[in-house]
């Protein structure tokens, strides 16, 4: 009894044994194959440009024999994210789509594989690309010809809104009636608030609809990407022009404080109710539900919008985010693709560039729902009819400002948020109150980060 | 010391089975050193995972580590972390705001909790169900809380706000549970409540199941009326329970980031911001490494000296 026993484990042993080495050995036999499929990781956001990036790399793919791999993270998670596998130089991303603020601390950093020579030597040559794209998304230090990243996916924020709604004669009749002129896109945010107002609260179709969708998320970037695009226009500068790093009388001047009381009054009359924490998605399922008239948002989204069956093609229209009393700029958005520092393949990587800065796959990536930033595409004839936010997207692109891109972007970032958000939605001081602790606290980063900063 | 040796034991059984050598080898062994042995992985699994890395944020947060901007020179920069924190503004309203929310859910969750345990102790027909069902909401994990409650408190489709309107009148979609600054700190303590206090229950369960049942009789003899019994019997008895599940509960919402984060991020503005918020802001949004430290290290220090002091009068209230 005992001795067959031990046999039937012996015999069991043996057999797991066996199996084991079988296991290893088909994984060791395998691995000059695998080592044979060459791939490569490209990181970014999950959003519809990924989409279209994905089919696009199907051709690199064919062409080069490189397997494509993709990590892409939502948008609330992406800076968190990949900037936590930069700083502790993960191996997980071959290339990056990074975004346009990361610049300065990548760079800086190392992070990034600076691309000077490669452009060099391949003759890709930044002045083929849009100015204010290698400004925001290449260089580093800004405005000097040192390349980190290729422009890769241009954007800014943009308007969208209810085309349908805007034509209906009893609609227009009603506010010519009320405002005097007649119901068009708006060209300045006080015509804007007015539109917004006048939708507020409307019944269209049986169904209560609301003015505005703006951005109030207080997480990640949302309410500063949001805000921007009126404090640009009040006259909000991050510096003195002349005196880097000098922020009083900027940042915080009245003419700003006025913009971000105006921010703030167009989202307590005109969004609708629980729009406290709200960014890219909540914005695009408050225009898919056709629950609000005008929605801001990135460019990137437009051409899912304009495919939508409910609320997009003849109902939807587009518009360049409007002036104020003080200019015309909106918020840039967008990135440039990187070759990760730490990447295993870089050669490859830099190919998978060459590859994608063609003025054939610009054209493509175009096409299929990226933004290009290559002249070649954007400055063509065709181009202003290619898609109904094709003009305003080249217009938008003339007039773009950009948050800080210092290394130290995320402490900024962060302290405007919580600055923001305490004024607009939690109704906490004044405007003035909001910008002039914004003043300090972006103070205390520079000092930290060894910088001079000027007090006048 | 005299062995009693009886082959019939399973000591006996096992030591027969021991292999020659195995045995040769351990009966060098001291007893001291068997424990040793069996202790010693355990101990080194606590050095690598919790003591050393303790040590070391202790040293970062004396430095101007700041994992952004890595390519700056580490400088040692004494305490001002510790004075930085200390001295600000924010960081001690962020400490009130997670005082607040500690003690409105400690007390919620008490009350709640022990007045469960009190209705199911009763052992009424199906209790064991209705408690099944009234544990569910501690089983879940916070994430999915978070995201449950973030849809039932959303002010268009969510049934929340349509249950309020039912009884007040109030438009459902005029309002917002998490959005609004003087809703949004009560729904995160609602929320919690909700979550936790079947914990309490369970707790304060064990310890009414533990009165003795003759006590109870000896005060019916006496005539002593319920509620004589209640707060002479149950209360002082049940009384270390409730302090304990005080203790565990309370230095879990110290330490609440999650469900907090899913639901509200802290907003509106800095409202429900709690202390672990803006411990995990600067420490992974900041990558201010070296302050957070020091104000992980602060937060630490809190709830261990807080703990310390509660569990000591845990055990006067124990001794008596």
């Amino acid at each position: 009894m005992r001795k067959s026993e031990t046999a039937m484990w012996s015999k069991l042993a043996a057999g797991v044994v066996a199996l084991f080495a079988g296991v290893a050995l088909s994984g060791f036999a395998s691995q000059p194959a695998a080592a044979q499929a060459k791939h490569l990781t490209l990181c970014w956001a999950a959003w519809d440009p990924a989409n279209a990036l994905v089919e696009l790399g199907k051709d690199f793919t064919k062409e080069s024999g490189i397997e494509m791999k993709y990590e892409f993270v939502p948008w609330t998670s992406y800076a968190d994210r990949f900037l936590n596998e930069l700083n502790s130089h993960g191996k997980l991303c071959d290339l990056i789509i990074g975004d346009s603020q990361w610049i300065g601390g990548a760079a800086e950093n190392h992070w990034y594989v600076k691309l000077n020579d490669f452009f060099a030597k391949e003759h890709i040559t930044m002045a083929d690309f849009v100015p204010a794209t290698v400004l925001g998304y290449s260089e580093w230090p800004k405005n000097s010809p040192n390349y980190w990243a290729l422009p890769a996916m241009a954007d800014a924020v943009g308007w969208t809104y209810r085309k349908d709604w805007f034509s209906r004669p009893e609609i227009q009749a009603e506010f010519k009636k009320k405002y005097g002129r007649d119901l068009a896109p708006p060209k300045t945010y006080e015509q804007l608030k007015q539109i917004a107002e006048f939708f507020q609260g409307r019944e269209i179709d049986g169904k209560k609809v609301y003015g505005a969708y703006i951005f109030t998320e207080r997480g990640s970037e949302g309410i500063t990407m949001g805000v921007t695009n009126v404090l640009y226009n009040y006259g909000f500068e991050y510096d003195n022009p002349k005196k880097p790093y000098q922020m009083a009388g900027f940042v915080n001047s009245p003419e700003a404080a006025k913009g971000l009381e105006f921010y703030k009054a167009l989202y307590k009359c005109c969004t609708a109710p629980g729009m406290t924490n709200a960014y890219m998605q909540e914005g695009l399922d408050a225009f898919k539900s056709g629950q609000v008239a005008m929605q801001m948002n990135w460019f990137a989204f437009f051409p899912g919008l304009y495919k939508d069956p409910n609320v997009g093609g003849d109902k939807i229209g587009f518009f360049v985010n409007p002036a104020g009393p003080k200019g015309h700029f909106t918020q840039l958005g967008g990135q440039g693709i990187s070759v990760v520092a730490t990447s295993e393949h870089q050669d490859d990587a830099l190919r998978y560039i060459k590859w994608f800065a063609q003025p054939k796959v610009q054209q493509k990536w175009w096409e299929i729902g990226g933004y290009s930033a290559l002249k070649a595409v954007v400055d063509a004839p065709g181009f202003f009819k290619s898609a109904p936010f094709a003009p305003q997207f080249l217009e938008s692109m003339a007039i773009v400002k950009d948050f800080w891109a210092e290394p130290s972007y995320a402490q900024l970032l962060l302290d405007m948020q919580k600055r923001v958000h305490d004024y607009v939605v939690a109704d906490k001081g004044t405007a003035q109150q909001a910008l002039d602790s914004l003043v300090k606290d972006w103070t205390k980063v520079f000092k930290e980060q060894g910088k001079t900063v000027a007090s006048e | 010391m005299t062995a009693i040796i009886n082959s019939d034991t399973s000591v006996d059984r096992t030591g027969v089975q021991t292999s020659f050598h195995v045995a040769k080898r351990v009966r060098g062994l001291s007893d001291r050193s068997i424990a040793w042995l069996f202790v010693t992985p355990t101990i080194a699994l606590l050095l690598a995972i919790n003591i050393f890395p303790l040590i070391w944020m202790i040293r970062l947060s004396f430095t101007s580590l700041n994992l952004s901007m890595s390519y700056l020179p580490l400088r040692f920069v004494g305490v001002d972390n510790y004075s930085d924190i200390l001295t600000d503004e924010d960081i001690w309203i962020r400490l009130q705001t997670t005082a607040q929310f500690v003690i409105s859910t400690v007390v919620l969750q008490v009350v709640i909790g022990f007045g469960l345990a009190l209705l199911i102790n009763r052992q009424f027909r199906s209790h064991s169900f209705w408690t099944t069902i009234i544990l569910l909401p501690m089983m879940l994990s916070p994430a999915v809380v978070g995201n449950f409650w973030t849809l039932l408190l959303q002010p268009q489709i969510g049934p929340f706000n349509y249950l309020i309107s039912l009884f007040t009148g109030i438009p459902p979609s005029s309002f917002s549970m998490t959005g609004e600054v003087a809703l949004a700190p009560w729904t995160i303590v609602l929320v919690d409540t909700w979550m936790w206090a079947p914990y309490v229950m369970l707790i304060c369960l064990a310890g009414l199941r533990s009165i003795p049942d003759y006590i109870y009789e000896a005060a019916e003899v006496d005539r002593a009326s319920a509620w004589r019994q209640f707060w002479s019997i149950t209360l002082p008895m049940a009384m270390p329970f409730l302090m304990l599940a005080v203790l565990f509960r309370a230095i879990e919402n110290f330490k609440m980031f999650d469900m907090v984060n899913l639901l509200t991020s802290g907003g509106p503005g800095s409202t429900t911001e709690l202390v672990s918020i803006t411990l995990k802001r600067a420490a992974f949004e900041k990558w201010r490494t070296g302050y957070s430290s020091a104000l992980a290290i602060i937060l630490f220090v809190t709830v261990f000296g807080a703990a310390n002091i509660y569990v000591k009068a845990l055990n006067r209230v124990k001794q008596r």
